[in-house]
């Protein structure tokens, strides 16, 4: 029961990375790719992650996971953030 | 095993796509991506260690370093794409790069079977070290030399960058101010990160004798913590002729060195330990050096002192 459970999120996971993929290689411009790829990240991982909690041993081995989801919506977050700003017409002068 | 050709193919083509790839901000691209890559393969041979370290220093730490040089090398970009070297130079450099794959490939084809291993003696004498990480006993016990050697020629990087500092800005700070701007993405990141940053860092650097992790892979993640706050505004660059930076710096190596001349008298031979309290001893070395592997690390990425020191 549990393995199905992972079975699904985990490929719902990979599906929203796949479509973020395909979104980054096929959108027009920089805005709507990182639109994107935030997908991936966000959904995505948070998909796997979710899948992968199924499967561990102990509270400790989900928080570290849970953790490693956080830190990655943070870090994209930001990058996203800071690469939409020099993206953006009229953005950033550099 | 299906997984593992993917990898060996992606890992391949990335390789080949960063040789060729003309521009160098698109090809330090490819190198950071194939050092991701390449810290898989290491997991994939169940060699964990050494992933951390690929990953945090091969492709964190030296992508920084590589991305840090093509922005200072793009104005003289166009003007070197437009240099053609002359037929016999490239000829040259075909013929070396191909002798020294052939022979790679000839040593890697003719290694024995199995290959050479001390691993059942480092499992039999691990008990005396205290530690429990072989990895870990090797590179501060059994091989600490090399480990000494390597923090060392770290020290004389840094030192050879920082003599590429005009007289008139010796001793200043290194690298631009970044200003800082309290709304924006990235000091709230940086707010938000760092402290979780700086408690993996120890975290890494702590877990080292026991399991996966050690002193370099932790300074990485700690010298990132300070790039980042640096690169948000939050703190600027000290000048690299502070007295206490030079301490950070020094301490490491200097605390590694005078324990293992401390060897000669307490266990007979340099860099020995007495088995009594060998751990004590190791952890001694350890905190010192990644304290100064981070700064070391930091300050490579800050690049030369640019500002002339206030006086």
């Amino acid at each position: 029961m549990l393995d199905a459970l992972t079975i699904v999120t985990v490929s719902a996971g990979a599906f929203f990375f796949l479509a973020g993929t395909v979104g980054l290689l096929r959108f027009p411009d920089a805005l709507s790719r990182l639109h994107a790829l935030t997908k991936a990240d966000n959904l995505g991982l948070g998909l796997v992650v979710l899948g992968l909690l199924f499967q561990v041993e102990g509270p400790f081995a989900a928080l570290k996971l849970i953790g490693v989801w956080l830190l990655a919506l943070l870090a994209g977050a930001t990058v996203t953030q800071l690469i939409a700003l020099t993206a953006r017409p009229g953005g950033r002068p550099e | 095993m299906a997984f593992d050709v993917v990898l060996a193919v992606l890992v391949l083509g990335v390789s080949i796509w960063t040789v060729t790839a003309r521009d160098t901000f698109a090809a330090v691209v490819g190198f950071v991506a194939f050092g991701l890559l390449v810290a898989l393969v290491w997991v994939r041979l169940a060699a964990p260690d050494v992933a951390l370290t690929e990953a945090a220093l091969g492709s964190g730490l030296t992508g920084g370093l590589l991305l840090g040089a093509s922005t200072r090398l793009a104005h003289a970009e166009p003007t070197a794409a437009g240099e053609q070297p002359g037929a016999i130079l490239r000829l040259a450099v075909a013929a070396i790069c191909t002798v020294v794959s052939a022979g790679l490939a000839a040593l890697v084809l003719l290694l024995p079977e199995p290959a050479p291993t001390l691993a059942p003696q480092v499992a039999e004498n691990i008990a005396a070290t205290g530690l429990r990480n072989p990895v870990t006993a090797v590179l501060m016990a059994f091989r600490a030399i090399d480990t000494l050697l390597e923090v060392i020629v770290l020290l004389l990087a840094l030192l050879g960058m920082w003599s590429l500092a005009p007289d008139r800005l010796w001793g200043g700070s290194p690298g631009q101010r970044h200003h800082v701007d309290l709304d924006s993405a990235l000091s709230f990141a940086a707010q938000l990160l760092v402290p979780v940053g700086i408690l993996v860092g120890i975290h890494i650097f702590w877990v080292g004798s026991v399991g996966p992790g050690g002193e370099f892979q932790g300074a990485t993640i700690l010298a990132a913590m300070w790039i980042l706050t640096r690169m948000a505004g939050l703190v600027d660059m000290p000048p690299v002729s502070r007295r206490w930076l030079r301490l950070v710096l020094v301490a490491g190596p200097a605390v590694f060195f005078a324990i293992g001349l401390a060897g000669f008298a307490i266990a007979g031979a340099f860099l020995a330990y007495p088995a009594s309290y060998a751990k004590l001893l190791i952890l001694a070395i350890e905190i010192p050096v990644t304290l100064s592997i981070a700064a070391t690390l930091a300050l490579l990425v800050a690049g030369p002192p640019e500002r002339a020191l206030q006086r």
